[in-house]
């Protein structure tokens, strides 16, 4: 069973992230934190459908482009091949879905602290963006942080709240450049949320900046 | 197989032969269809042509090994392979793979209900023809977005994002989906 389906989920994936992913057009950071939230709610993956349906409208009624004479006949050859499969996804596994688990390369997080109890495991940072994993210790604030680009912020385990709103387990907040937030963990359970950037992130009072490529963060 | 199920489309029920018989021959027919497609698509996309085919190549094979999870409630096969197509296309191309979202755990019925799977592919239909019935600078437009040239703020930031007839038949399938996941979900 997924952790979906015990979940109210309030804060979706908007519509032209969704058709971004379908197209293939999101870097890798944002195409694993869409990935993970359809892993976990039903509405967005009913909506990524959708996109998909459109998407193979397009397909059919592009104009075929002809392929080789015997680009059928190498294909057939290899049904029977079980090497020319392609690999399978990684299975979801306890509060992480499968998205998370194969950014994770199935190991668990190797959490590195940011001071004030604050974790964070980092998945993928490269010049499309960055992706990590935020540990809060209930009731711990985030340091108030902006980002260059936009930054999904899916929650994995327990609840957070900040000037936007209350998100709860499969829920992702979509903040763009002009958004200084200041995310609280909920009372109660640690917070764990999958973050992801298409821009490096600034944090403003946590780590000084000249610190910042040293974290990687 | 009732009377209804022989109306939904070839290339769907071709898929349902490949995924409940192995068949060679329907898989064969979804190859002389769909090839040629994915070809274009992967071009319109910038790819070269010997790189085009190596990826048709390698989608079709992918089409041929998972049909066991295609479930024609939940997809018509034009839609199912251009998910498949997209994700070995970054798979192939991105040192990180493509990350996919997990399979419903529900696996698809060994009679899918014939009706569902006929009213998901009159609408496929629908949004089909809602696509061809496009003024041509539109329907440009859609097809890129879909084709991935353009991003959908792009688009947006270009026409003002001419979906119109489109984005409604996309919430009308919505609808339908969203009232299937639904149901699944119930014990």
């Amino acid at each position: 069973m997924t952790p979906a389906m015990t979940h109210h989920i309030t804060h979706h994936l908007p519509e032209p992230m969704l058709a971004d992913y379908a197209a293939g057009r999101l870097g890798h950071a944002f195409s694993v934190a869409v990935a993970a939230h359809v892993s976990l709610c039903d509405e967005c993956r009913a909506r990524l459908a959708a996109h998909e349906a459109a998407g193979g409208a397009v397909l059919e009624t592009l104009p075929p482009e002809p392929v080789s004479d015997d680009l059928m006949a190498r294909v057939m050859a290899r049904l029977d091949d079980p090497a020319a499969a392609p690999p399978e996804p990684p299975a979801p596994s306890g509060i992480f879905p499968g998205p998370v688990m194969a950014a994770l390369k199935g190991r668990p997080p190797r959490w590195r602290s940011l001071g004030m109890g604050i974790r964070q495991s980092l998945l993928h940072a490269g010049k499309d963006g960055s992706l990590r994993l935020l540990y809060i210790p209930p009731g711990r604030a985030v340091p108030d942080h902006g980002h260059e680009g936009r930054e999904l912020t899916l929650v994995l385990q327990g609840a957070f709240h900040d000037e936007t709103g209350h998100f709860g387990v499969g829920d992702i907040e979509v903040a763009d450049a002009s958004l200084e937030h200041t995310p609280v963990a909920d009372e109660g359970t640690p917070c764990i949320c999958l973050a992801a950037t298409d821009a490096p992130l600034r944090f403003r009072a946590l780590v000084p900046r000249l610190l910042q490529p040293i974290f990687r963060i | 197989m009732t009377g209804e199920v022989d109306t939904i489309s070839e290339e769907t029920r071709l898929l349902i032969r490949v995924r409940d018989g192995r068949d060679r021959q329907a898989f064969a027919a979804l190859f002389a269809h769909y090839a040629p497609r994915l070809k274009a698509m992967l071009r319109r996309g910038g790819m070269g042509e010997a790189q085009a085919e190596e990826v048709v190549q390698e989608a079709m094979l992918a089409v041929w090994h998972k049909a066991t999870q295609f479930d024609p409630t939940r997809a018509s096969a034009s839609a199912w392979i251009y998910r498949i197509a997209r994700n070995r296309q970054i798979d192939i191309f991105r040192r990180e793979g493509r990350p996919v979202p997990d399979e419903l755990t529900e696996s698809p019925p060994p009679e899918p209900d014939a009706a569902d799977a006929l009213a998901l592919d009159q609408e496929t239909r629908r949004l089909r023809a809602a696509l061809e019935a496009l003024p041509p600078a539109q329907r440009e437009m859609v097809e890129r977005a879909y084709l991935g040239e353009l991003s959908h703020s792009e688009i947006a930031a270009a026409t003002g994002l001419p979906l119109g007839t489109i984005k409604s038949r996309i919430r009308l399938a919505l609808e339908r989906l969203r009232h299937e996941l639904k149901d699944l979900r119930q014990p």
